[in-house]
């Protein structure tokens, strides 16, 4: 990758071989971000800016813009979550075919998530609308795993963990400032929510644009791990799958990303849906109702602060050890909910372990199984740890809500902590990721 | 493509897109100015006194453009689009009944906006105040004046979400003692002790007991009919596919919407009366969607409002299924006939 950053900057340097072999020992001293890593962040940042801004005003705008009731609106989640996982799927294997589309897959998921602000205001009623967030939500799902793959091609496996760590970082800087905008603007209208999708969709626009200026594109931007071994010609050895559907599948014979998927679906089947996490602080520890819609903003603080020390923290002391413990905080955090302790301090104690949670396995995950993909399946790879993932919490959130209508918050919180504890366990006594790359190569 | 060409590229496309931004906010902020001068046409709206015990009077939050918008206005109960008198205080959501207010309203804060409701005396003065978790959608006040009611849409929080909920609320106006979700009531369904994490509550109107009301209880895709005991703090169902329920002035019928099947997903309601004595359905004559609360003027007549050119008019029908829809005023919502 860092000879895809350098030919992207300065194409026509002959000495930019040269620098890639030269900086992975570089980079293991002061290591500094890729600019890839940076342009992606950055290109997260604008664009969670602009989704937030419309999620934050959506329900307003859906109850006194347009009059319409709320209520029953959530059916489509369900379906729209199994296509999600489909079109995740799908973004994956394309950005892998046909030698580093990861650039323009992202980009289109990108520029389809753009096109979607302006449409909100052309559609008045609940059809159009819930067509319009499908769509929208078509487009993350479609960037997520080219752009992860992105950022693990673009860091030296040392400092992956860190890399993620960042971008996590800025991605969630983003969602905080969403709201924050999307607010200002409404003080400053009257009724503005056409003026709030109009920025976020000029906002969206700037987010493409920066991801199409900035980040390089091509057939160089897969060359990192090569970068490490012996120089860019290894990434022609013949052991290096095609990236076919039948490859893509196959990831899953490697022992290693069998492993990690394997731990990553059982741990995602015990970790309790945000929203549930939320209300049981409300109705556990008796938060207030006025700082219920601030609870979300406590998790997101706590994982931008943690989310680059813990990255750093996964290149040194072992990701799949701090994947672990992340789940360890998550544990902790459903011990604090089911005390019956009441204390002031307690529900911050609780988001920042829930924020420590997301930081220490949600980039860390991925830097974890990039180094058991090889890079010409890295989206591929990434995309099927991410869906069992994110289809293994969907179901949870239904086991959860039937368990808590049948024993009631308290049995069902228990019962998601045993599960979690168990899984932990296996997950632990699996240990499918058995080197840290900076444990040094074998 | 050089790192200049690309800079450039961006500073251009920047300057182009933060024009645009700032274009359509300040559209969106020149609509303020427009929406404080009155329309030619309109109703007349003059400052004033209104008070919660004159029962000539009807008094709701005024939607017509110009100074006065959103603020409680009272207008003569035998001419609703009559001269409007204003009162300077400004609402979301209003009931009233026996010189007692309910006001849900916005309370501007300085990195959100807030909603409160108010327990308003007979001459408009605040007399208790209380968080409201989300966006205000019914509010009620019991015959007597002594209980209020109010429901809020609450969620949204996850990307592009679309889970919502609601909250239901009952206060005490003479011993102040909030119920802030009707979730803590125990709930007896077919007999039984219910439980289940998915329950929601809308829409509560009061008996004139000041111990019975009725409300709407949502779990598992189901809307139900519950009625509920303030004493004994239990709701129990009473039957399926009834939304905003309430009460006529003499008890025995509860006029509601009912989601009816073939109507489009986000008009899907018409309204009915339900004979609480023979539990028989009445279809009103009201063709379109209703998204409202309805509101007994008295036992044989019934008002609500419909989406308007000024965000919604007033719209009035006999409960017994006869009749034709009347409109009665324009650019009005939250009717309350005080008495």
């Amino acid at each position: 990758m860092y000879v895809a950053d350098s030919r992207a900057s300065t194409p026509k340097t002959p000495a930019a071989s040269a620098e890639s072999a030269a900086r992975p020992r570089a980079g293991r001293r002061v290591a500094a971000i890729a600019p890839t890593v940076l342009a992606l962040g950055t290109v997260s940042l604008i664009t969670d800016v602009s989704s937030e801004m419309v999620t934050a005003v959506l329900p307003l705008y859906l109850v006194t813009g347009l009059g319409l009731s709320p209520l029953g609106f959530g059916l489509l989640d369900g379906i729209y979550n199994g296509f999600s996982a489909l079109v995740r799927l799908a973004g994956g294997h394309l950005a892998d075919r046909g030698g580093g589309r990861h650039k323009w897959v992202a980009g289109a998921g990108y520029a389809l998530s753009a096109a979607c602000k302006p449409l909100l205001l052309v559609a008045q009623t609940l059809t159009p609308i819930g067509l319009v967030l499908a769509a929208d939500r078509t487009g993350k799902g479609l960037r997520t795993a080219p752009r992860d793959a992105l950022i693990s091609l673009s860091s030296t496996p040392e400092t992956r963990g860190r890399a993620f760590g960042v971008h996590r970082a800025m991605d969630t800087a983003g969602a905080l400032l969403g709201p924050l905008a999307a607010f200002l603007i409404l003080r400053a209208t009257v009724d503005g929510y056409d003026a709030v999708f109009m920025v976020s969709f000029c906002v969206a626009v700037v987010g493409v644009l920066v991801l199409v200026l900035f980040v390089p594109g091509g057939p160089a931007a897969r060359a990192t791990r090569t970068a490490v071994t012996d120089g860019p010609v290894a990434s022609a050895a013949p052991a290096a799958p095609r990236p076919t559907l039948r490859a893509a599948l196959a990831l899953l014979r490697r022992p290693e990303l069998r492993g990690i998927a394997l731990c990553a679906l059982l741990l995602g089947l015990a970790t309790v849906s945000d929203s549930f996490v939320f209300l049981l602080l409300q109705r556990r520890l008796g938060v207030p109702d006025r700082w219920f819609a601030l609870l979300p903003v406590g998790t997101a603080a706590a994982f931008l602060l943690l989310a680059v020390p813990l990255g750093r923290l996964a290149d040194r002391a072992g990701r799949w050890r701090v994947f672990l413990a992340g789940h360890g905080a998550l544990l902790l955090a459903y011990a604090l909910l089911l005390t019956s302790w009441h204390d002031t301090a307690l529900p911050f104690a609780v988001l920042f372990l829930h924020g420590g949670f997301y930081a220490a396995t949600d980039g860390v995950l991925m830097a974890a199984a990039s180094d058991s993909v090889p890079e010409e399946l890295r989206s591929s790879g990434l995309a099927l740890v991410q869906t069992g993932q994110a289809l293994a919490r969907f179901v949870c959130s239904l086991a959860f809500g039937a368990a808590w209508t049948a024993w009631g918050d308290r049995t069902a919180l228990t019962a998601s902590a045993v599960a979690l504890a168990l899984c932990a366990l296996f997950s632990m006594s699996l240990r499918p990721v058995r080197r840290t790359p900076s444990e040094g190569p074998a | 493509m050089t790192l200049r060409t690309r800079i450039l590229v961006l500073v251009c496309a920047l300057v182009v897109l933060a024009g645009v931004a700032t274009a359509s906010v300040l559209h969106a902020s020149a609509r303020a100015e427009r929406r404080n001068q009155a329309r030619p046409g309109g109703p007349r709206i003059t400052a004033g006194t209104v008070s919660l015990t004159d029962s000539r009077r009807l008094v709701f939050r005024n939607m017509a453009w110009g100074p006065h918008r959103d603020e409680l206005t009272s207008v003569p109960a035998s001419d609703p689009s009559g001269p409007r008198t204003a009162s300077q205080v400004k609402c979301l959501r209003f009931y009233a009944a026996s010189g007692t207010g309910v006001c849900l309203q916005t309370v501007h804060g300085t990195v959100q906006d807030t909603y409160r409701a108010v327990i308003l005396d007979a001459t408009l003065h605040v007399r208790a105040r209380y968080d409201v978790p989300g966006i205000p959608s019914r509010a009620r006040v019991s015959p007597s004046g002594r209980y209020a009611a109010w429901t809020a849409f609450v969620g949204g929080d996850s990307y592009a979400g679309t889970n919502f909920s609601t909250r239901a609320a009952i206060v005490d106006t003479r011993t102040g003692k909030l119920t802030s979700s009707l979730e803590e009531y125990r709930v007896l369904k077919d007999g039984r002790t219910y439980h289940a994490a998915d329950v929601n509550f809308w829409g509560v109107t009061f008996a004139g007991d000041d111990r019975t009301f009725y409300a709407t209880m949502a779990t598992h895709g189901t809307t139900h009919l519950v009625r509920g005991d303030l004493v004994t703090r239990t709701v129990t169902t009473l039957r399926t596919n009834v939304e905003c329920p309430s009460l006529s002035p003499d008890g025995t019928r509860i006029a509601f919407k009912k989601r009816v099947k073939g109507l489009p997903k986000d008009a899907p309601w018409h309204l009915y009366v339900l004979d609480l004595r023979t539990g028989r359905e009445t279809p009103l004559t009201e063709p379109r969607s209703v998204d409202d609360q309805v509101v007994w003027r008295d036992d044989h007549t019934l008002v609500y409002a419909l989406p308007g050119d000024y965000g919604a008019d007033l719209w009035t029908l006999p409960p017994d299924g006869t009749g034709k829809p009347r409109r009665v005023s324009t650019a009005a919502v939250s009717p309350a006939y005080v008495r």
